[in-house]
């Protein structure tokens, strides 16, 4: 469990926002924090990470302060085990992939670099250099480093936000994978709904530096009420056959291909994210945001 | 008369400890200069910048009245160390530390101020100390800064002239230089000796800095050595 409770006095984008928070994050789950940029999500991470200084508060994880102003109270970023997933990916360039995993592990735990290469599928660019692999490729290597620590809280500042729909989608069922398997209490910053939607068992709702709501996706965001499946995908393009309009749809790997009435159909444009959900009465498509 | 290489060998003596020692000064100033932030930060990028503007005798001048046994700091190191820094080599190298200062300062503070803030970060949140950070994540990522600021300050020392003459004088073996050589040799019109000292400073001064930007090119092209 960790607990937060924090203000800072911020200036984004030239502007003062008051950054006020209060929250707790239950352990062994993975919370969202979703806001529009500027929101101040990033700065949340950095002062959990002790990369920032909160102006007053208490940060708390499990148990131990890692931060508390009235207590003049504030362990050092070294001292308090995360692991941080950098926007730019943050890898050394002076390092291998597999130098910079060993570079991360306290113990050179060569097994565990192994496992960590393997899970992300990284073996292969071991001895590679970071400015040889792809966006989705480096990104791999972010996160494999950041789980060498084996942290107690991970923290994800846009992990995917960089990357095309077909990286990002493969790479969020692997970090889907990661979390079920390890149940590490992970913090996702994010402004991508359907990110949140796959991988966030919480969410909470940043605006002007404030929690607006927080909960679960269906309670912060609100969805249809459905009793049957619901996949989340990508509308790629909006074809016609035979005057049917025809949405093409690229959920996980897959292109499905989802007939509409002539009435959803405009309301509908390629890019935006969608929710299929079966029903009996038929598929109904929904937009996300 | 036979040729006295003494001067040269003693130039290049010069050089070389002096870059040794702008090293271990130059890499943990520099660090603390881009790194933070504190109010006497200007003044001391002002001090570390001085040598660049100032004439050399005029540091050469200040330094002869702190080195002289005859005032505080000169007679302290005399009494307490038995150090005469004045017409000595130690001295020498004192003055050109101060004197080379900025060659080696400026280049590694700006390589590190070029690095994304996140790489220091990333390492501080793997557990990194400070120390370590720079040794292993943030120096390995700015060689050819590296490479700049030793070849300027080692290339720089062996074009002093004035600050030598002032606080050095002209003692064959101890303090007489290639420069003050040449000086020597060209005043008592002894040319010979004066071509040879100065070709041989200019090949090599030349060949320095080739090898810079060679070298700089080189690291640019591969953004990074193998």
């Amino acid at each position: 469990m960790i607990s937060i409770r924090i203000s800072k006095k911020l200036n984004i984008d030239g502007s003062a926002t008051a950054l006020r928070i209060d929250t707790e994050i239950s352990a062994r789950q993975l919370t969202a924090i979703f806001g529009r940029s500027g929101a101040g999500k990033t700065s949340i991470l950095r002062m959990i990470a002790g990369l920032m200084q909160p102006d007053e508060g208490i940060i708390e994880v499990s148990g131990k302060t890692w931060f508390n102003s009235f207590r003049k109270i504030s362990l050092p970023p070294q001292q308090r085990n995360v692991g941080f997933v950098f926007q730019d990916y943050a890898l050394f360039p002076n390092m291998t992939v597999k130098e910079n995993l060993l570079f991360a592990s306290p113990g050179k735990d060569l097994q565990l670099l192994q496992n960590m290469l393997q899970v992300t599928e990284l073996t292969a660019f071991a001895d590679q250099r970071p400015h040889t692999l792809s966006g989705g490729q480096k990104q791999r290597v972010a996160l494999a480093r950041a789980l060498m620590r084996k942290p107690e809280l991970l923290l994800l500042d846009e992990p995917l936000a960089a990357l095309d729909i077909e990286t990002r989608v493969n790479l969020r069922r692997q970090l889907q994978a990661i979390h079920q398997e390890d149940r590490l209490t992970t913090l996702l910053v994010s402004h991508d709904k359907s990110e949140i939607y796959s991988l966030a068992d919480r969410v909470i709702n940043i605006d002007s530096g404030k929690i607006i709501k927080a909960g679960t996706f269906a309670e912060v965001f609100g969805t249809v009420k459905t009793d049957g499946v619901v996949l989340t995908g990508e509308i790629l393009n909006i074809t016609y056959s035979a005057d049917q309009p025809v949405a093409n749809i690229l959920i996980q790997n897959q292109l499905i291909d989802v007939p509409l009435t002539a009435e959803t159909a405009t309301g509908l444009h390629p890019g935006e994210k969608v929710t299929l959900s079966f029903q009996l009465s038929g598929t109904v498509i929904q937009k996300l945001s | 008369m036979p040729m006295d290489y003494q001067p040269l060998l003693l130039t290049f003596k010069l050089a070389f400890i002096t870059t040794l020692c702008l090293l271990v000064i130059g890499i943990p100033l520099a660090a603390l200069l881009a790194q933070r932030r504190f109010r006497l930060k200007p003044v001391i990028e002002a001090l570390v910048s001085l040598p660049l503007v100032l004439p050399p005798s005029v540091l050469g001048f200040y330094l002869l009245l702190a080195f002289s046994p005859a005032h505080f700091f000169g007679h302290t190191l005399q009494s307490l160390f038995n150090l005469r820094l004045v017409f000595s080599f130690t001295g020498l190298v004192v003055g050109s530390i101060l004197y080379s200062l900025p060659f080696m300062v400026h280049p590694l503070q700006s390589g590190l101020e070029g690095l994304p803030l996140s790489l220091k970060e990333a390492a501080y949140t793997l557990g990194k100390s400070k120390t370590e950070t720079l040794f292993k994540v943030l120096l390995p990522n700015i060689r050819p800064a590296l490479v700049t600021g030793i070849v300027l300050a080692f290339a720089h020392t062996l074009g002093e002239f004035g600050l030598v003459l002032m606080i050095g004088g002209n003692l064959p073996g101890v303090t007489r230089v290639a420069s003050i050589a040449i000086y020597d040799a060209a005043e008592s019109l002894n040319f010979h000796a004066a071509h040879i000292y100065s070709a041989i400073l200019l090949a090599i001064s030349f060949i320095t800095l080739l090898t810079v930007y060679l070298v700089n090119k080189r690291l640019a092209q591969n953004r990074l050595p193998v």
